[in-house]
C-alpha cells in the first residue's frame, strides 16, 4: 500500500455527470488489481476532510483511470481537476475479484457507475473466458459502454434497450448460458445487488458482488463500513475484508 | 536537530515524544504499521477493549460533517482475550509505549478487564474510557456522572500498578471537576477530549445519517472546544493531561502544549494521513530549534494569559 502524489494526465467526460480520471500513479499502477480500490484525497484542505473510495476502473502502463459520478462535494472538487494537478492517492486498498479458476463465462452486471471496476476486469480476464455485459441504467441519457465487451443495455423507461432493471435483463438471457460454466461479476446499488444475489444462490452460480459504504480510512483502522456475514453474528470490513465479496457470504 | 530532548513524562510513564495515537484510530496497530513507523512515535493507544468481544453498532457508522465526522463503531472490538492471544505478539514487537484502552459496561467489568491485562508485560499503561457516547451501558452513563468516575478510578487503581490515565467527556459543564476527582482517586492522568456528541439528518428522507441517531464528533471542527477543556482542567487541576481533538499537524501539537497538555494524541487525521505521527514528530523537532526550546515539556502549560 502506498500514498502516492499523483499527477493528473487529463479528465475527460462520459456523460454530463460522468467522468473519467487519469493519473500518472507509478507504484499503485504496479500493484493494483481488478476490484481493488483507491482512497482519494480531493483537496489539501480540511473541506472536504476525508479520502474518497474509488474503484480502480483501468491501468494504462504507469497511469490509473477511475470512473466517478458527480455526486457530492468531494466528486464535483475531483470533477474540476485539471492536467498537472496534483492529488494525493492512497492505495491499492482491499481484495479484488477472484477472475482466475476454471469457469468458461464471465457475465459481468453493472448497475448504473457500479460499471467502474469492470473495464480493468475485463482487460485481465484470460483469452479463454467468454465475456457478456449487462449494464442497467435509468434512462439512454445514462448509459455507459466505456470498456465493456459484448454488452447488452437495460433502462428503467425502455428508452435504451431492454424495459427493465438489469437483473430481469440478465435472468431473460440466462437460457443462452445453458451449456457455460458462469461465473457473474457484479457492481451496482444494493437492491440489484441482493436480487442478484437470491438469483445466484438460487441457480448455484458463482457470483462475486462489489459493495461500498461511507468509510473514513479505507485500510481497516476507523471500523466505519461494516457489512454483516450471511450467519449475521459478526461484521466484515468493506474496506479490509472486502469490498468484492463471494454473494454468499454477505447479508445485504 | 536531534539534541531537542522531546521526551514527556506523564507520571510515571516515559515518553520518547508526546506524540500519541488515539485509541478507536489504529485499531491494534497491524494495519497502520503499513503506512508509518511506530517506533517513531510517543506511543498507541489500542482500540477499546471489552471483557468479551462487541460486534459493535449497525451501518451507517460514520459521517463526515464540515472539518469533522460523527462515529458511532459501537466499540466493535475483539474482546480481551483474543487480544492477549493474537494481538500482543504484534505489539510487543513494536518497540513503542503501548498503552491500553479499556471501556466496559459496569464497574466490575472494568475492574475484571485491568485485572486480566496488568500482568501483560508489553502493555505499559491503561486508559480507561469512560465517555464513549455510543453505547447504550457504561459509556457517558459513567462519564457524565463525577461519582461514577470516582469510582471507577478508585476501583481500577486497587487492582494495577501501571500508569492509570481516565478518558474524560466533553460532554459535561465542568471538565476539571472529573480531573479533580480522577487526580484524589489515585488516577495518574487524565487523556481530554473525547469526542462530542452530535448528529446530522438527510433532508430528503428526514432519517438521521448514523443509524445509532447521534455519534461523536471528532476532526478539526472540535479543537477549538478541546483546547478550552485542557485549559480549564490545566488550570484548575495539578494532573498530566493528554490532549486529543482535531489535531492535524504538529503546529495544533504546539498548541495543545501551551494550553496544557504534557502529550497529545492523533485521532481522526491518523485516517486521512496514516504518517501524519512521524510528520509531527519531525515538525516539533524543528519548532523546538527555531524556538530554541531545548526540552519540550517546557513548553507544556506555558501560555500568556
Amino acid at each position: 500500500m502506498y500514498i502516492e502524489k499523483s499527477r493528473v494526465e487529463w479528465i475527460k467526460n462520459l456523460l454530463p455527470d460522468t467522468y473519467l480520471l487519469c493519473v500518472h500513479s507509478p507504484l499503485i499502477a504496479s500493484r493494483i488489481k481488478p476490484g481493488q480500490f483507491c482512497n482519494i484525497k480531493v483537496s489539501e484542505s480540511d473541506f472536504p476532510l476525508l479520502r474518497r473510495p474509488f474503484s480502480i476502473c483501468e491501468v494504462d502502463g504507469e497511469f490509473l483511470h477511475f470512473m466517478f459520478d458527480v455526486h457530492g462535494e468531494g466528486t464535483k472538487i475531483l470533477s474540476n481537476k485539471q492536467k498537472d494537478d496534483v492529488i494525493d492517492i492512497l492505495g491499492p486498498l482491499g481484495n479484488g475479484f477472484d477472475y482466475t479458476g476454471d469457469y468458461s463465462t464471465a457475465i459481468i452486471a453493472a448497475g448504473g457507475i457500479g460499471i467502474a471496476p469492470f473495464p480493468y476486469l475485463i482487460q485481465k480476464l484470460a483469452d479463454d473466458k467468454k465475456v457478456t455485459s449487462f449494464f442497467g441504467g435509468r434512462s439512454k441519457n445514462n448509459v455507459i459502454e466505456y470498456g465493456m465487451k459484448n454488452l447488452l443495455i437495460s433502462t428503467d423507461d425502455g428508452s435504451s434497450g431492454f424495459k427493465g432493471n438489469v437483473v430481469q435483463l440478465i435472468e431473460s438471457q440466462f437460457d443462452q448460458f445453458r451449456n457455460e460454466t458462469v461465473r457473474i461479476f457484479a457492481c451496482g446499488p444494493n437492491p440489484m445487488l441482493k436480487t442478484l444475489q437470491e438469483f445466484s444462490i438460487k441457480k448455484n452460480i458463482e457470483c462475486q458482488i462489489s459493495t461500498e459504504s461511507a468509510m473514513a480510512c479505507g485500510f481497516g483502522i476507523c471500523q466505519g463500513c461494516p457489512i454483516e456475514n450471511a450467519e449475521g453474528d459478526e461484521y466484515y470490513l468493506i474496506c479490509k475484508d472486502g469490498p468484492v465479496f463471494n454473494a454468499k457470504m454477505v447479508k445485504l | 536537530m536531534s539534541y531537542t530532548d522531546l521526551s514527556v513524562s506523564i507520571g510515571k510513564l516515559h515518553l520518547k515524544n508526546p506524540v500519541l495515537l488515539a485509541s478507536g484510530t489504529v485499531g491494534y496497530g497491524n494495519e497502520i504499521s503499513k503506512f508509518t513507523d511506530l517506533s517513531k512515535l510517543g506511543g498507541i493507544v489500542t482500540k477499546s477493549l471489552s471483557l468479551k468481544p462487541r460486534k459493535g453498532n449497525p451501518p451507517q457508522r460514520i459521517v463526515e460533517t464540515p472539518s469533522g465526522m460523527l462515529n458511532a463503531i459501537g466499540l466493535a472490538n475483539v474482546g480481551v482475550e483474543v487480544f492477549i492471544k493474537e494481538k500482543i505478539p504484534f505489539l510487543k514487537e513494536l518497540n513503542t509505549t503501548i498503552i491500553c484502552n479499556i471501556a466496559a459496561s459496569s464497574i466490575e467489568e472494568y475492574v475484571e478487564c485491568t485485572k486480566i491485562l496488568t500482568p501483560v508485560d508489553t502493555i505499559n499503561a491503561f486508559e480507561i474510557n469512560v465517555s464513549c457516547p455510543n453505547v447504550k451501558e457504561g459509556g457517558l452513563i459513567f462519564g457524565n456522572d463525577l461519582n461514577s468516575v470516582g469510582r471507577i478510578t478508585e476501583m481500577v487503581r486497587a487492582v494495577t500498578n501501571k500508569p492509570l490515565i481516565i478518558k474524560l467527556s466533553p460532554n459535561v459543564s465542568r471538565i476539571s471537576e472529573f480531573a479533580r476527582i480522577v487526580k484524589e482517586e489515585g488516577g495518574d492522568a487524565v487523556s481530554a477530549i473525547n469526542t462530542l456528541v452530535g448528529t446530522s439528518f438527510d433532508i430528503w428522507t428526514r432519517k438521521p445519517k448514523i443509524k445509532n441517531v447521534t455519534g461523536g464528533l471528532s476532526g478539526p471542527a472540535i479543537k477549538p472546544v478541546a483546547l478550552a477543556k485542557v485549559l480549564e482542567i490545566k488550570r484548575n487541576v495539578d494532573i498530566p493531561i493528554i490532549g486529543i481533538g482535531g489535531i492535524m499537524n504538529w503546529m495544533d501539537t504546539v498548541e495543545f502544549m501551551i494550553a496544557g497538555a504534557t502529550a497529545v494524541q492523533l485521532g481522526t487525521v491518523n485516517f486521512i494521513n496514516p504518517n501524519a505521527g512521524v510528520e509531527i514528530v519531525e515538525g516539533l523537532h524543528s519548532y523546538c530549534e527555531k524556538q530554541s526550546i531545548q526540552k519540550l515539556s517546557d513548553l507544556v502549560g506555558s501560555f500568556q494569559l
